[in-house]
């Protein structure tokens, strides 16, 4: 009886994996068959890789990934300084109106960026940066969801370790930068995981301020790759869109308990 | 003495606000002002050539309130909330118990349930449209094997929506399943071994221990979800396109379409403030309600 739930268990368990993984198996099974032979899925069909070529040669994918890589370094950077400083502020320092600014900061965490699209590109068109990679990132940067993590972390901080610091004649942001930064890398790491994972994938922002080929990110690039008035076929967008989430997935699949570690670290807290 | 405290004081109020300027700046330009911004302008009629900006106060919110197109999209978005919230964290809860119990593959299983987190909306809806397309996609194929007719998933209203709301649970379920994998780990053995000495059905154990004893994250989850079904709706653009007839269109997308297609910024506004109210009504309600009740930690 007990061998028979525990069967089914496992049963239930693997089968619903399957089901979670097939779309990207049969991606896979698409990108590297022929078009009819992929949707007639003959199974001893030969395998080939000229979707790959025929997808690489249809778009400026080097210049997408490498826009896509200056992003999230961009906005990680802008974000690893502000929260850093803001958080600090917030945990470690006593001033007039921190916490009302601190309610502010909260109200941030709902009024959620995608909303704002309208203004905020009215906003980033207002400072000349329209198609830039800097007009994509800056809304993000203050991120209210960063300041709340970092300003737990310092708060986290044995208040002795500050004290001796400052009897050593450190300055704050010597304090700041000696003490608070390296006892939060955890925290940093897992922030640092699920901005780029964030980043890597958004899309809706990218569309509405990018204009050109030249600060496009990839996910941008790839919905019109995949557009269906360019008439590219199903095995040539398979391979397309494999390609673009290649580096994350690898990433994930190598340092995949650092992602969910992350990923949890971000949410709880 | 005293001097010392206050020019510690101050010293902290100057060092205080300086390290919260840049971030201040930034929320203010790209949160604060927007806000305030499109509170305002969903006011004024929208510029055209003919007739320029003017003050009308609420008449934007009564045109979307007689417009049945909103209403459509309200509703679409409803539902795709009510679905959405309940089956995704239904099926992370199933993924959780699973891949925290002891069978055979577990990382496997573990893997395969969490990777859709980490691929962009976008790609999801590519490697789903593989699925949908009728004639050639992989559901027809199924199907056909079985002697169905071939449906064409996203080109009749009756399915469009469901296409969707399939692809966001797939997306999701897997990034909640932590949360609840996470909790389940922090339920001591001893509870189990009691309810096994007491011979207690796996069942009952399950409904009257792990259940509420994961209460708190399935607030936590839920509120989350619920943040989702506003904001995840890149996959219409590859899939639907909020069609057909407007049978998928959620309300996101009605206000990139709304502004950046139709360039009707006043009632994109008029949306906006819509939306930021309700989730704003959600914030209020976990803040006051759901942290008295369930906080942990």
């Amino acid at each position: 009886m007990k061998s028979l739930s525990k069967f089914m268990d496992s049963f239930g368990a693997i089968l619903l994996a399957v089901i979670w993984i097939a779309p990207l198996l049969f991606a896979f099974w698409a990108a590297t068959h022929s078009t009819s032979d992929a949707v007639n899925l003959s199974l001893f069909s030969p395998w080939t890789l000229d979707n790959f070529r025929v997808a690489w040669n249809g778009a400026p994918w080097l210049k997408y990934f490498m826009n896509t890589f200056t992003l999230v370094t961009v906005i990680l950077i802008g974000q690893f300084i502000l929260t850093t400083l803001a958080g600090f502020a917030f945990a470690q320092l006593q001033f007039p109106g921190k916490d009302f600014v601190f309610i502010l900061v909260l109200m941030q965490l709902f009024i959620l960026p995608e909303v704002l699209i309208v203004e905020n590109y009215a906003m980033v068109s207002r400072f000349g940066l329209f198609d830039t990679i800097l007009g994509v990132g800056m809304p993000y940067m203050a991120s209210a969801f960063g300041i709340f993590l970092m300003r737990q972390a310092f708060k986290g901080v044995p208040i002795e370790l500050h004290e001796a610091a400052r009897i050593e004649g450190c300055g704050l942001l010597g304090i700041l930068w000696r003490v608070y930064v390296p006892l939060a890398k955890p925290t940093y790491l897992a922030y640092a995981l699920v901005s780029v994972s964030t980043h890597w994938n958004n899309f809706l922002w990218p569309l509405i301020v990018t204009n050109s080929p030249e600060t496009r990110p990839l996910t941008v690039g790839l919905s019109i790759f995949g557009a269906p008035e360019n008439g590219v076929d199903i095995s040539i967008i398979s391979a397309a869109t494999l390609m673009s989430v290649a580096p994350l997935l690898i990433a994930f699949l190598i340092f995949q308990r650092q992602f969910v570690q992350a990923f949890l670290r971000a949410g709880i807290k | 003495m005293s001097a010392h405290v206050n020019l510690e004081r101050r010293r902290q109020a100057i060092y205080g606000w300086l390290f919260l300027s840049p971030a201040a700046v930034l929320m203010t330009v790209f949160a604060f002002y927007p806000t305030i911004a499109t509170l305002w302008s969903s006011l004024f009629s929208r510029n055209t050539r003919r007739n320029p900006t003017e003050f009308i106060g609420t008449e934007n919110y009564a045109d979307l309130f007689a417009d049945p197109t909103f209403w459509l999209v309200v509703k679409n978005n409803l539902f795709y909330a009510g679905v959405t919230i309940p089956v995704s964290i239904g099926i992370a809860l199933a993924m959780a118990l699973w891949a925290n119990s002891k069978i055979s593959a577990r990382s496997f299983v573990r893997t395969a349930y969490f990777t859709p987190t980490v691929l962009p909306m976008i790609a999801a809806a590519n490697l789903w449209l593989f699925f949908y397309t009728p004639g050639l996609g992989v559901l027809d194929q199924i199907g056909s094997v079985f002697g169905l007719p071939s449906v064409n998933w996203l080109g009749q209203p009756e399915t469009a929506l469901w296409a969707i709301i399939i692809v966001t649970i797939w997306k999701e379920a897997g990034f909640f399943m932590i949360f609840y994998l996470a909790a389940l780990q922090t339920i001591p053995e001893d509870l189990k071994e009691a309810a096994d000495i007491e011979g207690t059905s796996r069942w009952t154990y399950t409904r009257r221990i792990v259940l509420p004893l994961l209460m708190p994250t399935t607030m936590f989850i839920a509120v989350n979800a619920m943040i989702n079904s506003v904001k995840l709706i890149d996959h219409l653009f590859i899939l639907t396109k909020g069609g057909p007839s407007d049978a998928s269109k959620l309300i996101l997308y009605y206000i990139w379409e709304m502004a950046f297609a139709f360039f009707d910024a006043p009632h994109a506004a008029a949306i906006t403030i819509l939306v930021i109210a309700v989730l704003g009504v959600v914030a209020a309600v976990q803040f006051f309600y759901m942290d008295k009740r369930t906080h942990y930690q």
